[in-house]
């Protein structure tokens, strides 16, 4: 049998469209059982697997521009495949990436709580559940069998929706069918966006969306080509699976640290 | 053998190197996994069955069809439907979040009559039929004394069978109080009345238009069917279309824009004028339209070129005239121009005169009834029931001015004034209001001046609320006869605001009824035939889904199967038949509204000394303000600069917090001549310097601990200023006095 090239699943989010109407937090929520406090204004406390940031232009009236960045897990491949900064320092093998899909994955029951993964993870985009959930009573009837609730003392994270991808390979392994199509395996903040800002599918299938939108380079770890797309803090080399696109300069600029008056000399370093 | 201290230690040593390479370190950490996790009361959820249901979200007037997951006969989670004329697949986030409110702790879970005195929260369990006996007996005595009159409704909305069947009730019962929550839609229903002579609903092209001049419209922050206009942005951006927001504060609308104009608030309609100004003066309306198809033109085009040159424009707005003529070269040269107003979520009605002012701008480009334009869309008339008979009792009644003065000599066009309601019962003018059922509203949350609402409310001996939460005004009532959730029964939901085609979606039963409640539909039927006499004629239906299926007919069999009913051969009416009007034509100058009176600006409460700044409400969908409150998920996506723990934040200009010496985070007293409120302040450049913004959707004093106490009700700084030609609620902020606290 012919071998399968590997699926590097990815997301691309543009911005220009991205409303800031936070139903992907949401769906996100409502998919995963995500558990939730009488107070969540303490945003280090508050679990949201995908977080939909506010970014400012930091220009005074007129001038001012906002822009919002949602924030799910950038599932990075690292500077070879699996070298995530979160996969290797788990001293519990309980995040892993996985080399068929580029997903990294979060086994909440190998975890015990150290949250070194927290600590390297430059994304923010782990959490720890400092409490047990409690779902008021009756509220426990909408969970979904598909994602199993979280104890105190793990650590959670965005999972692209994997149980939608078991669910979808599942399907199509009943029909007979190896691969999947682009619109079976679609995570639920994809599915629920009002403004379509979100696209979702595999990176390495150039006949997917989100090949056509960045055009990743496979040379430099899939650093996307397209002028306006980018991805988060660049230069650390995460090489994450999720990229944005915005047609408004500070938005791309903002997205990796940058040094006051770096415009210029990044544009020197970028030669060669 | 003599243990010494070097032995010692090397027993220490060789027992610990030995224990490291024996696998009980590792052993041990695996189990500690396994010891602080594996808790009996996480819950495990059950597996089974999975299944959709296809049905139609109701917790706003969006109308968004939703598909929800089931497992077994549970509701797992509810999902945008794909292929829905309005939706098509898209959610928003309170909508994503409706199972909370299903299976939440905010359910009146069984008919409640209160014990305690009102508000106290003491209630006791009533059984339906004596819930019903009780209001029937009320209802019955008041009508053998004459005063069917003085029984009073507010409905959620007028149109679908369950307003409809209300109405209907209190018409063969004697009543004229049936009164509809305002919205900006009463206004374009009143422009669409004056300028077109039509009773219609605004319909809006979005997206086939490529111009889109928004007065405030919170076009990205609900206004409109949210998600519809969602996708319509996106539409935009694809083509290319341009969006200008004209607003003092940079809303994600005006963030999401390709210009934000920034305003002085409340001077849109001038705006509206002095742009209309250039595109005559320039020559650049559609000269087909105005010829052909309107009247009134050249007294309109006299009192604007008269009155709203650009520079006495650019004075009042705050917008240089260069600024002005450029906007208005630009919208008239567009080919598919569209202008729309209605701040924010289009909760406030607001001035007639704006609205009417924008929409002529519409009529200046021709937009009228035409592709990628406005339409006035006529509800398909599906409701067809026999002529109720009305006897001499119920004659008398409705022979009565209704309290709120709509459709009276002083406000001769307007349908509803909900907002003249508290002062009617307060001044005790004209008559008291001895029962009062509210459904599908949350009036003493959602109406300004709460004050002054809570005040009526305490006048009126009689409160009924059928709603299906614990909200602040059920928490009020005397009665409580909780509906079924949307997601447990059946009903049709009419096209939803803005919506070009008529579309009619039904919501259906997902689950079974969770609680002990009972359809408000099937309540009216029942009560209306323990009242007996013409009461239970006018409503021979077996129960309300016999009445819903019969009333949809034929459209019944493919609305169960698809969700919803759509028009797809729907079309705008042609021209030459679009016009009511005494001149057949589109009217510039409004008959009897002394619309050519020069602009004054709806003024706001509060004089300038005592009240140096302005506070307006700013709308956003991660805080539902109408009568549903944000759900535990929906509160979670609320930044901590809007709210942080209890307090909430207000926005305001870093220049206008140093002058009032406020620095970032710090408490601050926020006082209107209607009340006070102690805030955060967060500084924020993109809101106008002298204005002060606070988010509409906090303060509740109902619902859950998740909501409960959380910031301010923004109604509760702000009163009701009423338009002087429609009566309905014009104000758009109030002045503002801010303190250190």
């Amino acid at each position: 049998m012919k071998q399968k090239k590997a699926k590097k699943y990815g997301m691309v989010i543009d911005l220009d469209k991205c409303t800031g109407c936070g139903s992907c937090m949401v769906a996100c929520m409502a998919e995963n059982n995500v558990p939730f406090r009488k107070d969540e204004s303490n945003k280090v406390l508050s679990i949201t697997w995908m977080r939909v940031y506010k970014l400012t232009n930091g220009k005074p009236f007129p001038n001012t521009d906002i822009c919002y960045l949602p924030r799910p897990c950038m599932h990075c491949e690292g500077q070879h495949e699996g070298h995530s900064p979160c996969v290797s320092v788990c001293p519990a093998i309980a995040t892993d990436y996985s080399s068929e899909t580029g997903v990294v994955s979060q086994i909440y029951t190998r975890c015990f709580g150290c949250r070194y993964c927290m600590a390297s993870c430059p994304y923010h985009a782990r959490y720890f559940n400092w409490w047990d959930p409690v779902w008021p009573d009756g509220m426990e009837k909408y969970l979904s069998p598909n994602v199993s609730p979280r104890m105190r003392g793990v650590v959670e994270k965005c999972s692209f929706c994997f149980h939608r991808y078991q669910l979808a390979k599942e399907k199509a392994f009943m029909e007979g069918r190896r691969e999947l199509k682009e619109d079976e395996y679609q995570t639920a903040c994809t599915q629920a966006c009002p403004a379509g800002a979100i696209t979702f599918g595999d990176l390495n299938n150039p006949n997917h969306a989100v090949h056509r939108m960045v055009k990743p380079d496979p040379k430099h770890h899939g650093r996307p080509t397209h002028p306006n797309a980018f991805r988060l803090l660049e230069r650390l080399g995460t090489n994450p699976k999720v990229y944005y696109i915005s047609s408004r300069d500070w938005v791309r600029r903002a997205g990796d640290n940058y040094l006051e008056h770096e415009a210029e000399l990044k544009q020197t370093v970028h030669h060669g | 053998m003599k243990i010494g201290r070097r032995s010692f230690l090397s027993f220490l040593m060789g027992g610990a190197a030995g224990t490291a390479l024996s696998p009980l370190p590792w052993k041990l950490m695996d189990d500690s996994a396994i010891w602080t996790q594996m808790w009996p009361w996480t819950p495990v959820p059950e597996d089974g069955e999975a299944s959709y249901v296809n049905s139609s979200c109701t917790l706003c007037p969006g109308g968004c069809g939703i598909t929800v997951r089931k497992i077994n006969d549970r509701a797992v989670k509810i999902e945008g439907m794909k292929g829905h004329p309005v939706n098509n697949g898209g959610l928003c986030i309170l909508g994503l979040s409706g199972l909370q409110l299903l299976y939440g702790p905010t359910r009146v879970k069984t008919p409640l009559k209160r014990v305690g005195k009102r508000g106290q929260g003491r209630w006791e369990k009533i059984s339906w039929k004596d819930a019903v006996s009780e209001i029937a007996e009320t209802l019955g005595d008041l009508r053998e004394k004459g005063q069917s009159h003085t029984v009073g409704l507010i409905s959620g909305s007028d149109r679908g069978t369950v307003p409809r069947l209300f109405e209907r009730f209190l018409t063969v019962y004697g009543s004229p109080n049936f009164i509809r929550t305002p919205s900006i839609i009463d206004s374009y229903e009143l422009t669409l009345h004056l300028m077109q002579g039509v009773q219609a609903l605004p319909g809006f092209d979005f997206e086939n238009a490529n111009f889109i001049l928004s007065f405030g419209s919170g076009i990205l922050d609900g206004w409109g069917s949210p998600v519809r206009m969602f996708k319509a942005n996106s539409v935009w951006r694809d083509t290319g279309a341009k969006v200008i927001q004209i607003e003092p504060r940079l809303s994600n609308t005006a963030a999401k824009s390709d210009k934000w104009i920034p305003i002085n608030p409340g001077t849109e309609a001038a705006l509206a004028l002095g742009i209309a100004h250039v595109i005559i003066s320039e020559s650049l309306y559609d000269y087909n339209f105005i010829n052909n198809y309107s009247s009134g033109f050249d007294d309109w085009k006299r009192f604007v070129l008269d009155n709203y040159g650009p520079d006495s424009v650019a004075t009042i707005t705050g917008i240089d005239d260069r600024t002005i003529i450029v906007l208005a070269r630009s919208f008239a040269r567009a080919s598919k121009p569209l202008a729309i107003c209605g701040r924010g979520q289009g909760i406030t009605p607001g001035s007639l005169d704006e609205c009417a002012a924008v929409h002529a701008l519409n009529a200046l480009v021709g937009n009228v009834n035409k592709h990628g334009g406005i339409c006035a869309v006529t509800e398909p008339d599906y409701i067809n029931w026999p002529e109720a008979e009305m006897d001499a009792k119920a004659s008398a009644g409705m022979q009565k001015d209704r309290l709120d003065d709509a459709g009276s000599k002083k406000f001769p066009f307007s349908r509803y004034l909900l907002n003249r309601i508290p002062e009617a019962i307060n001044s005790e003018k004209k008559y008291p209001l001895n029962t009062l059922f509210v459904a599908g509203d949350n009036p003493l949350y959602t109406m300004s001046d709460s004050k002054a609402v809570k005040k009526a409310f305490d006048k009126i001996p009689f409160v009924i609320s059928f709603s299906s939460y614990m909200d602040e005004t059920a928490q009020n009532a005397d009665l409580i006869l909780p509906n079924h959730v949307y997601l447990e029964r059946y009903e049709d939901i009419p096209t939803p605001a803005g919506m070009p085609r008529p579309v009619i979606g039904l919501s259906r039963p997902v689950v079974k009824p969770q609680y002990n409640t009972q359809h408000t539909g099937d309540v009216i039927i029942r009560l209306a035939k323990a009242l007996g006499e013409t009461l239970s004629d006018a409503f021979a239906w077996d129960s309300y889904d016999a009445c819903l299926k019969e009333t949809l007919g034929y459209k019944w069999r493919v609305m169960v199967e698809k969700g919803f009913w759509s028009y797809p051969g729907f079309v705008a009416q042609p021209r030459e038949e679009s016009f009511d009007t005494v001149s057949g034509k589109f009217e510039f100058v409004r008959k009897g509204t002394g619309s050519l009176k020069p602009f004054k600006p709806v003024k706001i409460e509060g004089d300038k000394t005592n009240y140096p700044l302005i506070l307006m409400p700013y709308d956003s969908l991660r805080l539902a303000n109408g009568v549903i409150g944000d759900p535990p998920f929906v509160m979670k996506s609320v930044d901590d600069t809007v709210l942080k723990g209890t307090d909430v934040f207000i926005e305001i200009n870093p220049k206008t917090a140093g002058e009032q010496g406020l620095r970032e985070g710090q408490l601050a007293m926020l006082s209107t001549p209607v009340g006070k409120a102690k805030v955060k302040v967060h500084l924020f450049d993109g809101i106008m310097p002298g204005i002060v913004a606070l988010p509409r959707g906090l303060g509740h004093t109902a619902y859950d601990e998740y909501l409960a106490g959380k910031g301010i009700n923004f109604n509760e700084l702000i009163g009701p200023v009423d338009d002087p030609v429609s009566g309905l609620d014009a104000a758009w902020g109030i002045r503002v006095k801010l303190a250190k606290a």
